[in-house]
């Protein structure tokens, strides 16, 4: 059987902010580990950490803690999305902020400029 | 009905249960006409073994709901040049329920969920009552009318996502029917439905997608039931004005 095109019924901006929300939160999770390793090496002794720290000046981790910075940005704005769906009243059936993604994108997106240009 | 155009509509149906495949079936383009239109001209023209449901076709008892194009729609009110841009219409049963030939698919555990989900109307009254005098201005009453008008047509139901998840969710319109009830003054069993929306598979199983609310063919937005039900876990019951 060709499983045809039975995914069309997702393409909308509420399930896009879902998968958003649950992707980011699955990239962080696979994240942390390695947040916690680079904590656990200051236990090891100065020189470990040091080690680390060098290694986080290199440009292409800094290109990665921006993306988790965003990361961690989209998965917050897309999980107060949801909190104020399912405990604030509805203005009406079509509530806008059943779609609220390209608003998520955007705070999400000034939140990664203010890290680039603060902390790059 | 004229058959005003001169090109042929390409009509892809799945044929058979679980296993089975799709057929090609050409029928005239016209200015007017449904998917249930079509259905029912290839049924009875082309091919009289072919399975599907109606009965009103006029959008009132959901019963001919299928996955058009990949979405789910009521056939009767969805008009051929909606939905089918290059000619090619592709029919297929609702997800989520069990097949049993052709377009039609299994409802009883649609139905059964409704019932899991405390979805029967208790009376408070006897027939000797008088008929019960409701304040339609109750924000409880006009809470329970924006969400009443369900045609049971489980097309909330094959589209969400967590119904294919999750065999023991009860799904958006089971939800959607217990919210109704709980704002429903009259109904003698408001809280055993509220428990009973909570249970295994119930409203906390929600991941707030969004499909069930943006197929609904009558505009109902089960999304926002079901909010309704979680928020009244915090707040309480809705007051209907009848404590």
């Amino acid at each position: 059987m060709s499983k045809l095109s039975l995914g069309k019924h997702r393409l909308h901006k509420s399930y896009f902010a879902f998968l958003g929300h649950r992707l980011s939160g699955l990239a962080l999770a696979i994240f942390l580990p390695f947040h916690f390793l680079a904590l656990g090496l200051a236990m090891e002794g100065d020189d470990s950490l040091d080690q680390m720290l060098a290694f986080t000046d290199n440009p292409i981790v800094k290109f990665a803690e921006w993306g988790l910075v965003i990361l961690l940005a989209l998965h917050f704005f897309f999980g107060l999305r949801v909190l104020l769906l399912e405990f604030t009243p509805w203005p009406n059936r079509t509530d806008p902020r059943l779609g609220w993604i390209v608003p998520g994108l955007f705070a999400a997106g000034f939140v990664g400029l203010i890290f680039i240009v603060q902390v790059v | 009905m004229g058959d005003t155009s001169k090109s042929k509509l390409e009509v892809r149906i799945w044929r058979g249960k679980d296993e089975g495949g799709f057929s090609s079936y050409f029928v005239p383009m016209r200015d007017n006409q449904t998917i249930l239109d079509v259905v029912t001209e290839i049924q009875r023209e082309q091919e009289p073994a072919l399975a599907y449901r109606f009965a009103c076709r006029v959008g009132v008892c959901g019963s001919c709901a299928m996955t058009v194009n990949g979405k789910p729609r009521w056939t009767c009110r969805t008009h051929v040049t909606k939905v089918a841009g290059e000619g090619v219409l592709t029919l297929e049963p609702l997800r989520n329920l069990p097949r049993i030939k052709d377009l039609v698919c299994d409802m009883s555990a649609f139905f059964q969920k409704w019932q899991k989900a405390g979805g029967k109307h208790v009376g408070t009254a006897t027939r000797k009552d008088r008929p019960a005098l409701v304040d339609i201005t109750n924000p409880a009453r006009v809470t329970a009318n924006a969400a009443i008008e369900c045609i049971n047509c489980a097309i909330c139901y094959s589209a969400c996502d967590v119904v294919a998840w999750d065999k023991d969710y009860l799904g958006p319109a089971a939800l959607n029917r217990a919210w109704t009830l709980v704002n429903d003054e009259r109904h003698g069993e408001r809280d055993e439905t509220f428990d009973k929306s909570f249970g295994e598979g119930g409203c906390s199983s929600c991941h707030s997608q969004g499909n069930c609310t943006r197929h609904c063919p009558v505009e109902i937005s089960p999304s926002e039931s079901i909010a309704g039900l979680k928020r009244a876990a915090f707040s309480g019951l809705p007051n209907t004005g009848s404590e």
